[in-house]
């Protein structure tokens, strides 16, 4: 019965999409000849191919619908595999000395332009982690992220290439002057909520491109700076390898740092503050937060850390110019936290080298590329909202519970 | 006995529609006041007003937190309001469902410690230390309100009850001189009801809270009650003791079709 029902509905969708596809699918006029083609044979195609795919796509939703009964009903609710595994000792610890090793030795396994592509990923994972204080934890949805990166980078390009400073003398400017942009921007529109300040820090990001690119004497217009400085090690010269290897482990060191930074943060009395009030405002505020302040200390932090990124940028890649700082970066960024897993560490690394590995080691789809990557963001939206590593709250210790820590759904 | 807490007629404009009119209201030291009236009749609207969610129309609210300490707190914003001292709960539940529930009573703990960022990061002796007292304070308070054995329980996960009492350790934990409840006991079935009855009073008697109570159960309302305000339509039309309202036959009117005596 239940399956005769099943089978009609995607009777009738494979139906609709072949009467949608028909005109471009199945008839062609071949102009030479001047004669009319029938394909009929596409029209198979799509009828046999949305047939079983509106199959399986209503499989797995009923198997997500199963899935989550037990954990509403249940108390008996146990840890998902991965995490069972990484729970314990002997298994996390040998995995993350490979892992160390393995990113130690990266540049003297892998070829340069390799190392280049994996500190282009560590710069995303920078620019992800930021945003994840944000809109992962504080929940405050900012599109116009790049906009703070461009700050950085040009801040680097400009007082390098007019004053020759020098690339550690730029990384605090360009995350302070990032932090400044922040609390600028986030003074009058942090009382906006959701979409609103979406649209607003929308608009913020498309007006720094935009006078960037238009204020020539300023900028250099959307021809650029190029010849900026790569970063200095005491002055040794290197050759362009040599500096390819020493960015890439900067960059490793950099991350480390950030991962420090985020995790101590979430784990603290602001963190709590900023998840509080991504979940409630209003309850927040009546406890006692107050919300501008914290809302703008999320949004000057999350500032201050594409503004560094933004100076390695620049360091990195020797040029720039207002094209590297589309919406579409902005979008990226976003993506990389909403796939990973908002407000987790790990989501937010595996999203941004996930998102940015694979399209540089899928060259031969790269014509498929954002087929691939809408229709991955379509099925994690619907499958996996919480992202591919959700955040699992920390458990403290107190009272009688003594030394030992368990996850907090055991 | 000081009042720590006096509304004088306050007023509650949302447009054309008034509220709340000319309320008066007064709680003191140690006291159980409760608020009651029909659905509608702008119970809620008063404890926002107090709670500085609305600035009132006209009117003043003064609090004493301190005997003799006495402050206007008309349009001061919500946060603060809290830091002065006045907690209190949501008619709809309002926790943070996705932390733990020490982690909700935490949040509480907030407006008590300082630690900013650069604590955050650096995390010295100082920070640890205040850190590890919001939590132990934060537990005390579970163990105080019955919840001790779900701490580590995502705050969505408990019943509904708890839920209610959770909101309540969440509001104890700012340390509060006035404690606000807007309908704790909505949804609950008797046996909860009693056990917050219980510790509506312990709150009173051993934290040394006032109390001022939203509240539909007429027998919760009538047992533990020093005293009872009664709104319709935004103004009160009657105040006394249990005893006192239970024979008003105004308020018998206003309740009519809501089966007042019929509650209890
Ligand atoms: N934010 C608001 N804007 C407009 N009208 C409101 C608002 N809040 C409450 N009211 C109105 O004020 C009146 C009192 O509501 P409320 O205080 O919620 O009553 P109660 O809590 O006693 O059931 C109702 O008529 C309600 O519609
Ligand atoms: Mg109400």
């Amino acid at each position: 019965m239940k399956a005769s029902a099943e089978f009609i509905k995607s009777f009738f969708i494979s139906l609709w999409f072949m009467l949608l596809t028909f005109p471009i699918l199945v008839i062609r006029v071949n102009t030479i000849e001047k004669v009319v083609e029938w394909r009929w044979r596409n029209m198979a195609f799509i009828g046999i191919g949305s047939f079983l795919l509106s199959f399986v796509w209503r499989w797995l939703l009923s198997r997500k619908e199963k899935g989550r009964q037990p954990a509403e009903t249940g108390n008996v609710e146990t840890l998902p595999l991965g995490r069972r595994l990484l729970a314990e000792p002997r298994i996390y610890r040998p995995a993350l000395t490979a892992l160390a090793l393995f990113t130690i030795a990266f540049p003297l396994l892998f070829s340069s332009y390799q190392t280049n592509i994996m500190t282009t990923a560590l710069i995303y994972v920078m620019l992800g982690l930021g945003l994840n204080i944000v809109v992962g934890l504080a929940g405050l949805l900012d599109l116009g992220y790049v906009a703070f990166y461009a700050v950085g980078a040009y801040s680097y390009a400009l007082l390098n290439h007019h004053f020759g400073l020098g690339f550690w003398a730029i990384l605090p400017v360009g995350g302070l002057l990032g932090a400044l942009f922040g609390i600028l921007l986030g003074f009058p529109v942090l009382r906006l909520r959701g979409d609103y300040l979406a649209i607003v820090t929308l608009g913020f990001g498309e007006i720094i491109r935009l006078i960037l690119e238009n204020w020539n004497a300023f900028s250099f217009g959307p021809s650029g700076i190029a010849n900026i400085s790569r970063p200095g090690l005491f002055g040794i010269s290197m050759t362009l390898n040599e500096a390819t290897i020493y960015i890439y482990y900067l960059m490793v060191a950099l991350c480390l740092f950030t991962i420090f930074v985020v995790n101590r943060l979430q784990d603290s009395r602001i963190g709590r503050a900023w998840i509080a009030l991504r979940e409630d405002e209003v309850a927040c505020q009546a406890m006692g937060i107050d919300k501008t302040r914290t809302k703008l200390t999320a949004f000057a932090l999350g500032a201050t850390w594409a503004g560094m990124v933004g100076v390695i940028f620049a360091a990195k890649t020797t040029f720039i110019n207002p094209a590297c700082f589309t919406f579409m970066e902005s979008a990226m960024i976003l993506s990389i936290v909403v796939l990973g897993g908002m407000g987790s560490i790990a989501g937010v690394i595996l999203g941004a080298l996930i998102l940015i590995l694979t399209p540089e080691y899928l060259r031969a789809f790269s014509a498929y590329r954002m087929l691939l990557f809408g229709t991955a963001m379509v099925l994690m939206m619907v499958f996996r909202p919480q992202g591919i590593v959700t955040n699992i709250r920390r458990v403290y210790r107190y009272g009688t519970k003594g030394k030992e820590s368990r996850p907090a759904q055991a | 006995m000081d009042s720590v807490l006096t509304v004088n007629s306050l007023t509650m404009n949302f447009g054309g529609l008034r509220a709340i009119d000319s309320v008066d209201l007064e709680v003191r030291q140690e006291q159980i006041v409760a608020l009651i009236g029909p659905n509608g009749s702008g119970k809620t609207t008063f404890s926002n007003c107090l709670t500085g969610i609305y600035e009132p129309t006209e009117g003043d609210i003064f609090i004493s937190p301190t005997p003799g300490g006495r402050r206007r707190i008309n349009g001061i914003k919500i946060n603060r309001i809290a830091e002065m001292g006045i907690a209190r709960t949501f008619q709809n539940i309002r926790l943070f469902s996705n932390m733990t529930v020490l982690e909700n009573v935490m949040i509480g703990r907030h407006c008590r410690a300082k630690a900013g960022v650069l604590g955050a990061v650096l995390r010295g002796r100082k920070t640890r230390r205040e850190e590890q007292e919001i939590v132990d304070r934060s537990y005390e308070i579970l163990v105080r309100t019955g919840l001790a054995d779900q701490a580590d329980e995502p705050a969505k996960n408990l019943p509904y009850g708890a839920q209610r009492r959770l909101e309540i350790a969440r509001a104890l934990a700012t340390e509060p001189f006035l404690l606000l409840l807007d309908e704790p006991a909505a949804g609950m079935n008797p046996r909860e009801t009693d056990e917050l009855e219980e510790l509506i009073v312990r709150i009173r008697d051993e934290a040394k809270i006032s109390i001022l109570m939203i509240e539909h159960d007429m027998r919760m309302v009538m047992s533990l009650s020093n005293r009872i305000i009664v709104l319709d339509y935004g103004e009160k039309i009657a105040e006394g003791t249990a005893a006192q309202i239970w024979e008003n036959p105004d308020v018998i009117k206003a309740y009519l079709g809501e089966d007042f005596h019929g509650d209890a």
